[in-house]
C-alpha cells in the first residue's frame, strides 16, 4: 500500500505524504536542536558551578594559604618587594619560634585532654537531660525546657560578672564557710569551673546539644522502649543499653562540636583558667610573648617597639601550628559530620 | 482511714524522669538562676570591692541604666551599630547558606572536598585566632605603621586595601569606595559564618523525598517551579532554626560585647556592665521574638 501512494506521489497527486515526510524530518531537526541546545545548558551550568565552588572556596581558603606564605617568609623576604606569596628563602625558623612561644607540645597536650575531658561529660549530661526531656511526662516538662531554650537565648556577657564572682568566692548555701572557718574558695584558675558546668549540662553552648538530644530522643520509636520495659528494663538499663546505642548520631554531632568549640574558646578560658597552659589562651597573647623574645635576642629594652611585620610572621606559624591538629581531626572525621546532623532528627 | 491514690506504672515512671534531668536542673539553679538574679541585682547596685574578699554593693536605682543610655560615651553606637549589623548581616547569611547547600547537593566531583572547605571556617575561624590577628594589630597600628608597602602584604586579616587603593586612584568618590568595600569586607564575614547553616541546610535538603520531585517532573514542573513549590517549603522549619541560631551566633562577637567585657574588667565597673548587658538581652529578646511569631506563621509543617 505504501509503495503505491509513493508512486503516487511522483504524479504530484498525493502532496499529504510528502507533506508529512517534511514535517516528520523537521520534527526531527527540532528535536536535536533541543538536545543540543539542552547539552549546552547542562554545560554551561556546569561551568557556572565550578566558578561559584571554586570562588567560595578560595575565599574561605585565601586566610589560610596567606598565613602559610608569610609563615614560611625568612625575614629579609618581608621587605623584597618582588615577593608577594612565594617567598624568595623558605624558613621553618618562624615555626620553630612559634613552638617555643607557645610551649607547643605541653599546651596542646594540655588543651586537648581538657576538651576531650569536658566532651565526655557534656555528652553524658546533655544526652541524660535530653533523654529526660524527650520521653518522661513530669509536671512541667515543657516549663524546664523553656528555661533550656532560655539559657541559649541569653548572651553569655549578661551573666559573666556574676558567674565569675560566684566561682571566685565559691560558697554554695554556705556550707563551705562552715568547714573552712569563714573562708570561700577560690576556684578561678583551676579547671574546676569548666568541669562542673559541664557536668551539670550548663557549658559552652549546652542548652544546644540539650536541645539536639531531645530532638532526636523524640524521633526513635516508642516501640523500642515499651519492648525494653516489657523484657522487664527499669529506667537506667533502658537508657544505657537501649536508648544511647541508638542515639550514634546526635552523640558524634555533640562530641565533635563541643570538642572544637572547648578546644578555640577564648572567653570562658580568659575568665576561669587564665593561668593554664591552653592553646586558645597562648595564641591570644602570642603577639606579646615573641614581641618579648625578639627584644631579649636583639639586645634591646624590654618594651621597645618592634617591627609588626616581622612579629606577623611568628603569629600566622603560631595560628597554623595551632590549626593543624583540628585540621588533621577534621579530615578524619568530616565525612560523619553532614551524615549524623541530619539522622539527629533536628531536620524534621 | 483515707485511701492514698496509687500512682500508675507510667506515671511512676514519668517522675524517674526528674532524676535523669537532675544534673542540668542543679546546674541550671546555681549557674544560671542565681548569676541572673545576682546579675539583676548588680544593675541597680553599684559594686566596689571590699578589703576582705567580698563586695559592697550600693543601691542607685536606676542610675546605671540612665548612664549608659545618656552619660555613657559609646553605648548607644555600639548598640545600634550591633543590631544594624546583625539585621543586615541575616538575611545575607540565609540567602548564602541555602545557596550554597543547594550547590553542594548537586553531584559533582570533588563534591566532598568542597563540603569539606565549606565547613571549615567553623573549625577555624573562632575566638582564638581573631584574638591572634587582633592583638597583632593592634601592635602595628601603635607602632605607628599607617605607610603601605611591600611588608604589610602579608598583614592577616583579608581586607580590600588593594580594591581600595585602586579605586582612589581611579578618582572614585569616597562614599561608593566606602560601599564597596564594605560589601566586600562583609562577603567574607558572611562565608565564614555561614558554615553551620550550610550544614543544617543541607542535611535539610537531603531530607525532602525524592518522589515529590518525580511527581514534580511527570507532572511537567520546571526546576525553577520545583524548587518553589517543593524544596522551599519542605525546608521553611530549618529556615527559622537558622535565623534564631544565626542571631544567637552573632552575639560572642560583635563590638557591644567587648563594650561589655571592658567595662566589667578594665574599668571595674560591674554595675554598669550589668545594666548594659540587660538592656541588650531585652533588645535582643524583643527582636528574636518578633522575627520567631512573624517567621513561623509562614512555615509549612508537614504533619
Amino acid at each position: 500500500m505504501v509503495s503505491e501512494a509513493s508512486s503516487i506521489s511522483r504524479d504530484g497527486s498525493n502532496i499529504a505524504s510528502e507533506a508529512d515526510r517534511i514535517a516528520q524530518y523537521e520534527a526531527h531537526i527540532r528535536q536535536q536542536d533541543l538536545i543540543f541546545v539542552d547539552r549546552v545548558k547542562r554545560f554551561l551550568w556546569i561551568i557556572v558551578r565550578a566558578c561559584l565552588v571554586i570562588g567560595i572556596s578560595f575565599i574561605i581558603l585565601y586566610p589560610i594559604l596567606m598565613k602559610i606564605s608569610s609563615a614560611l617568609k625568612d625575614w629579609d623576604d618581608l621587605y623584597n618587594p618582588m615577593v608577594v606569596w612565594l617567598p624568595e628563602h623558605v624558613t621553618m625558623e618562624n615555626f620553630r619560634m612559634a613552638y617555643k612561644v607557645l610551649n607547643y607540645v605541653p599546651t596542646l597536650t594540655n588543651s586537648f585532654l581538657l576538651s576531650a575531658v569536658t566532651m565526655v561529660t557534656t555528652v553524658l549530661s546533655c544526652a541524660l537531660a535530653g533523654y529526660g526531656f524527650a520521653r518522661f511526662n513530669f509536671k512541667g516538662n515543657n516549663l524546664l525546657f523553656a528555661l533550656v531554650i532560655l539559657t541559649i537565648l541569653v548572651p553569655t556577657q549578661t551573666l559573666m560578672v556574676p558567674l565569675y564572682m560566684h566561682f571566685r568566692y565559691f560558697d554554695p548555701l554556705g556550707l563551705i564557710s562552715l568547714f573552712n572557718g569563714g573562708k570561700s574558695l577560690n576556684l578561678v584558675n583551676t579547671y574546676a569551673p569548666t568541669i562542673m558546668l559541664s557536668l551539670t549540662a550548663n557549658g559552652l553552648k549546652a542548652g544546644l546539644f540539650v536541645y539536639i538530644f531531645r530532638q532526636f530522643f523524640r524521633g526513635l520509636p516508642k516501640e523500642v522502649e515499651e519492648a525494653a520495659i516489657i523484657d522487664g528494663a527499669g529506667v537506667y538499663q533502658t537508657f544505657f543499653r537501649v536508648m544511647l546505642p541508638n542515639a550514634v548520631p546526635a552523640i558524634v554531632t555533640v562530641m565533635l562540636f563541643s570538642f572544637v568549640w572547648q578546644f578555640n574558646d577564648v572567653f570562658y578560658s580568659s575568665m576561669f583558667m587564665s593561668q593554664s597552659k591552653l592553646i586558645s589562651l597562648a595564641l591570644s597573647t602570642i603577639g606579646g610573648s615573641t614581641a618579648k623574645i625578639v627584644n631579649d635576642q636583639l639586645g634591646q629594652q624590654e618594651g621597645a617597639v618592634v617591627d609588626p611585620a616581622i612579629i606577623q610572621t611568628v603569629v600566622d606559624a603560631g595560628i597554623l601550628l595551632a590549626i593543624v591538629p583540628l585540621i588533621i581531626l577534621y579530615v578524619f572525621v568530616q565525612r560523619w559530620f553532614v551524615e549524623s546532623v541530619e539522622r539527629t532528627g533536628i531536620v524534621g | 482511714m483515707r485511701k492514698r491514690r496509687t500512682l500508675s506504672l507510667m506515671q511512676k515512671r514519668n517522675y524517674k524522669g526528674i532524676v535523669f534531668i537532675l544534673p542540668w536542673l542543679l546546674g541550671f539553679l546555681f549557674f544560671f538562676t542565681v548569676p541572673m538574679i545576682e546579675s539583676i541585682r548588680f544593675s541597680f547596685h553599684e559594686l566596689t570591692a571590699t578589703s576582705n574578699e567580698g563586695y559592697s554593693l550600693r543601691f542607685i536605682g536606676l542610675d546605671n541604666f540612665r548612664h549608659a543610655l545618656l552619660v555613657h560615651a559609646s553605648f548607644n553606637r555600639t548598640l545600634t551599630e550591633s543590631i544594624l549589623n546583625m539585621v543586615i548581616n541575616v538575611p545575607l547569611i540565609l540567602f548564602f547558606s541555602m545557596f550554597a547547600a543547594t550547590l553542594l547537593n548537586q553531584s559533582f566531583h570533588g563534591r566532598t572536598l568542597a563540603r569539606a572547605i565549606f565547613f571549615l571556617p567553623v573549625i577555624i575561624a573562632t575566638g582564638a585566632i581573631s584574638a591572634a590577628e587582633v592583638s597583632n594589630s593592634l601592635n602595628a597600628m601603635v607602632a605607628g605603621a599607617t605607610e603601605e608597602g611591600g611588608a604589610f602584604e602579608s598583614i592577616g586579616i583579608l581586607r580590600s586595601i588593594e580594591l581600595e587603593r585602586i579605586l582612589v586612584e581611579a578618582g572614585v568618590s569616597d562614599t561608593i569606595i566606602g560601599y564597596l568595600t564594605g560589601a566586600v569586607n562583609r562577603i567574607f564575614e558572611i562565608v565564614t559564618n555561614s558554615g553551620v547553616q550550610i550544614l543544617i541546610f543541607l542535611a535539610g535538603l537531603q531530607s525532602v523525598p525524592r518522589t515529590m520531585y518525580e511527581v514534580a517532573k511527570i507532572e511537567g514542573a520546571t526546576s525553577y517551579e520545583a524548587f518553589w513549590k517543593i524544596t522551599f517549603p519542605m525546608i521553611s522549619p530549618l529556615i527559622l532554626t537558622n535565623i534564631i541560631y544565626t542571631i544567637i551566633d552573632s552575639f560572642t562577637d560583635n563590638p557591644l560585647t567587648e563594650l561589655l567585657m571592658t567595662t566589667a574588667f578594665s574599668q571595674l565597673n560591674f554595675g554598669l556592665s550589668a545594666a548594659m548587658a540587660w538592656m541588650y538581652t531585652a533588645v535582643i529578646g524583643i527582636i528574636l521574638i518578633i522575627v520567631g511569631v512573624l517567621v513561623s506563621r509562614k512555615v509549612f509543617y508537614n504533619n
